[in-house]
């Protein structure tokens, strides 16, 4: 969700075992909160990206921000604001269907959310969305009269627009 | 490039590094290690129990600050350092830890002694390195040093696998490396200095605080240079005590939870604060919000992260303490100076009358007469560590430092048991000094078995045993917050400490008068040999001036 407190942060870090234990670690011992955190490799394989959303107002956030750019593992710390980023995550959703009539719903609306449908069942479907968060809850209020099964969320993924390095 | 074993290349780089001892404890998994010691020029100090082998390394660092270094085995060796770890870096003290482990192979097979001392210790050091390979050994070392020491200091351990000492590979050892994530300074930026200097001129109030950062920067020249300039009185947190002369007629003595009448009562009248190398503690500053309301902060730290931390600063100047006060200084040349203002005077008028009125204890023995003894006796260079309850916040009020950065304690994790071991390491660091250890009984128990590392290594320091028989400042709280339902505080169970010291080949004595004191100090003074000097005195004698737990410096309760 990104209304409220939410803020992203985006992290270049040494790819290296114990980095990510250690910046979730900080935000344990700092007395600070992640709501989703994904990471990955970056083209260069020296480096990983870590996506991270926590919850604070503006002075918590900018502590967070520092602490973690003095971590010596840590090689940037990014404060992304929701206008200047492209930010998304994706969902799966596993869906109960009872009728034809479910699965041909179900289908318009991930059609209309840019969703792919996979593993059509019997009595259930999954659909796989790339989006924003709000997008995401959009659609998972429209499909909750069906029956969701089964979720599996990633974190946040996001980065700034823009020609920087 | 030369073939040596991970062990051989970790003696390398510390020869390389300055190293000239190393505190320690050997075991199965750092025996390859020891064996390379024995063959290397680097002198061995064999502690009784690793926490002290870690907080004599501690003790060396704050007075030479170049990190001590201690060796421990794996798991129970490893695991008996963490809280020397964790004191070094809540006083952001210079030091490597070297740890042995068990194999490569064997990690996480919960082997004999493996611990995963890398998890452990996170929170607590700056950075911990586990090279997997030999060849990894110089470049962790000589970072490990370079983090350690640089930028604020911390501990940094560095914990090797058998193998990894035991197997040799091809070494390099560079004279330059890159750390990508570490930037230990940033230039002091001169715009906020400017504007630092022309608030600092415009308040009516000013005040200068001095943190640890100063200490550990060495600006005490710098500082005083400010204070004299501008006629700008000074206090300091606990962990700055002594970053400027405290018999110097602009001193006004340590802030805080225990500090000096005089240092509180100004504090809260101050409309400006320049507040230099300090994160604004909790014990230092009490309720915080109370605290930055009241007055306009200038704040200058090496550390980014403290800055807007603990406190709002209207200006904030990062960088290392010395290079700032030193533009500052530069930049102030010929502006306007304060001298001889009403401020300047109140400010006076209020440390004379705290230093006459302030009630003291009234037997000869009381704490103040005894610390004041000390000082009188005790040359002005002598360096003094303390351990951690009443006798330590006695010390921060009646033994007045005079020659800026000899006076260390564990202020920020206050850890007993930490000072008589610190004591030796600073000894070590400075062996023409005379070094003493401010101690109460229940701390010095504590680490009290380093009395063999002192004596058989032939490193002497005194011990000024302030015994009260009691876990003194646990049993205040209790008098003063619990009704007096003591629990867990009477000390009598413990050993006769002039019979202890004299087991251990120290000399021991008791003294029972200030006369007797002023002699046993001077005779401390002048021997080569570890002095433990008991003085009792009156278990039931608090500690004051005291601002309560979470409550506001104006709030100070006072002795009656
Ligand atoms: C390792 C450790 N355990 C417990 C404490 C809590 N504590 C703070 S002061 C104190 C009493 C210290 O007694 P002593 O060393 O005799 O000094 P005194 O207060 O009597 O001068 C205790 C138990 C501590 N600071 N450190």
């Amino acid at each position: 969700m990104m209304h409220g407190m939410l803020s992203i942060l985006s992290l270049l870090v040494e790819n290296r075992p114990g980095v990510l234990f250690k910046v979730t670690h900080m935000f344990r011992s700092r007395n600070f909160n992640i709501t989703s955190i994904s990471v990955g490799e970056t083209s260069d394989s020296n480096f990983s990206r870590m996506t991270i959303t926590t919850n604070g107002n503006e002075k918590q956030v900018n502590q967070i921000a520092k602490q973690l750019d003095k971590m010596i593992d840590v090689i940037k710390v990014e404060k992304l604001d929701e206008h200047s980023t492209i930010y998304r995550e994706l969902i799966l959703f596993k869906i109960k269907i009872s009728s034809s009539e479910d699965n041909r719903k179900i289908n318009d609306l991930a059609r209309a959310y840019n969703g792919t449908i996979h593993a059509v069942r019997k009595n259930s479907i999954i659909v796989e969305m790339t989006a924003t968060p709000e997008q995401i809850n959009a659609f998972e209020n429209l499909v909750k009269p069906f029956g969701i099964l089964q979720t599996a969320r990633t974190g946040m993924a996001a980065l700034l627009r823009g020609n920087d390095v | 490039m030369e073939t040596m074993s991970g062990s051989a290349a970790l003696m390398r780089s510390m020869e390389k590094d300055g190293v000239k001892q190393v505190f320690g404890l050997p075991g199965g998994a750092n025996l390859p290690m020891y064996d390379e010691l024995f063959k290397s020029n680097i002198r061995h100090i064999l502690v009784r129990h690793e926490q002290s082998a870690a907080h004599m390394a501690d003790g060396f660092g704050r007075v030479s600050r170049k990190p001590g270094v201690c060796f421990a085995t794996s798991g129970p060796g490893a695991t008996n350092i963490l809280t020397g770890l964790a004191t070094a870096q809540a006083d952001s003290a210079p030091m490597v830890a070297v740890t042995g482990q068990v194999p490569v192979k064997m990690i996480g097979r919960d082997a004999f002694q493996e611990s995963d001392i890398i998890g452990m210790s996170n929170p607590v050091v700056k950075y911990a390195f586990q090279p997997r390979k030999p060849e990894e050994m110089p470049l962790a070392v000589q970072r490990g040093f370079y983090i350690a020491e640089t930028g604020r200091p911390g501990p940094v351990l560095i914990d090797v696998p058998k193998d990894v000492q035991e197997n040799k590979a091809p070494m390099e050892f560079p004279e330059e490396f890159q750390m990508r994530g570490y930037h230990p300074w940033m230039d002091p930026d001169v715009t906020g200095i400017e504007r630092a200097i022309n608030m600092l001129l415009s308040s009516t109030k000013p005040i200068i605080l001095a943190g640890g950062g100063t200490i550990i920067s060495s600006a005490f020249a710098e500082l005083q240079a400010i204070a004299e300039m501008l006629g700008i009185p000074v206090v300091t947190t606990f962990k700055g005590k002594g970053a400027f002369p405290e018999t110097h007629p602009l001193s006004m003595g340590p802030i805080g939870m225990h500090g000096h009448a005089e240092a509180n009562k100004i504090m809260i009248e101050a409309d400006c604060v320049l507040a230099i190398g300090t994160r604004f503690s909790d014990r230092s500053v009490g309720t915080v919000e109370d605290f930055e309301k009241q007055l306009k902060i200038i704040h200058i730290d090496v550390d980014p992260a403290e800055i807007g931390k603990n406190q709002t600063a209207s200006v904030a100047i990062v960088g290392d303490v010395r290079a700032s006060l030193r533009i500052m200084l530069s930049l102030l040349g010929k502006k306007a100076k304060h001298e001889d203002t009403v401020w300047r005077k109140h400010a006076a008028e209020v440390k004379s009358y705290w230093r006459d009125n302030l009630k003291i204890h009234s037997g000869e023995m009381s704490a103040a007469r005894i610390l004041r003894k000390l000082r009188e006796v005790l040359p002005k260079e002598s360096i003094v560590t303390t351990e951690v309850g009443q006798h330590q916040m006695w010390a921060s009020l009646f033994f007045d430092v005079i020659q800026p950065g000899t006076f260390f304690s564990s202020t920020g994790l206050g850890t007993m048991g930490w000072g008589f071991p610190a004591a030796i390491g600073a000894k070590v660091a400075k062996p023409d000094v005379p070094v003493v250890d401010i101690a109460g009984d229940g701390s010095f128990n504590m680490t009290e078995n380093s009395l063999a590392t002192s004596v058989l290594e032939d490193i002497p320091v005194i011990v000024f045993l302030v015994n009260n028989f009691t876990l003194g400042m646990v049993a205040q709280w209790q008098r003063t917050f619990y009704d007096r339902r003591m629990i867990g505080v009477d000390q009598k169970h413990c050993p006769d400490y002039v019979d202890l010291a004299k087991s251990y080949g120290a000399h021991g004595t008791r003294v029972q008068s200030l006369d007797e004191l002023g002699s046993a100090i001077k005779e401390a003074l002048s021997s080569n040999v570890t002095t433990v000097i008991d003085i009792p005195i009156d278990p039931e004698e608090d500690v004051l001036p005291f601002v309560a737990p979470g409550t506001p410096l104006k709030d100070m309760i006072l002795p009656s």
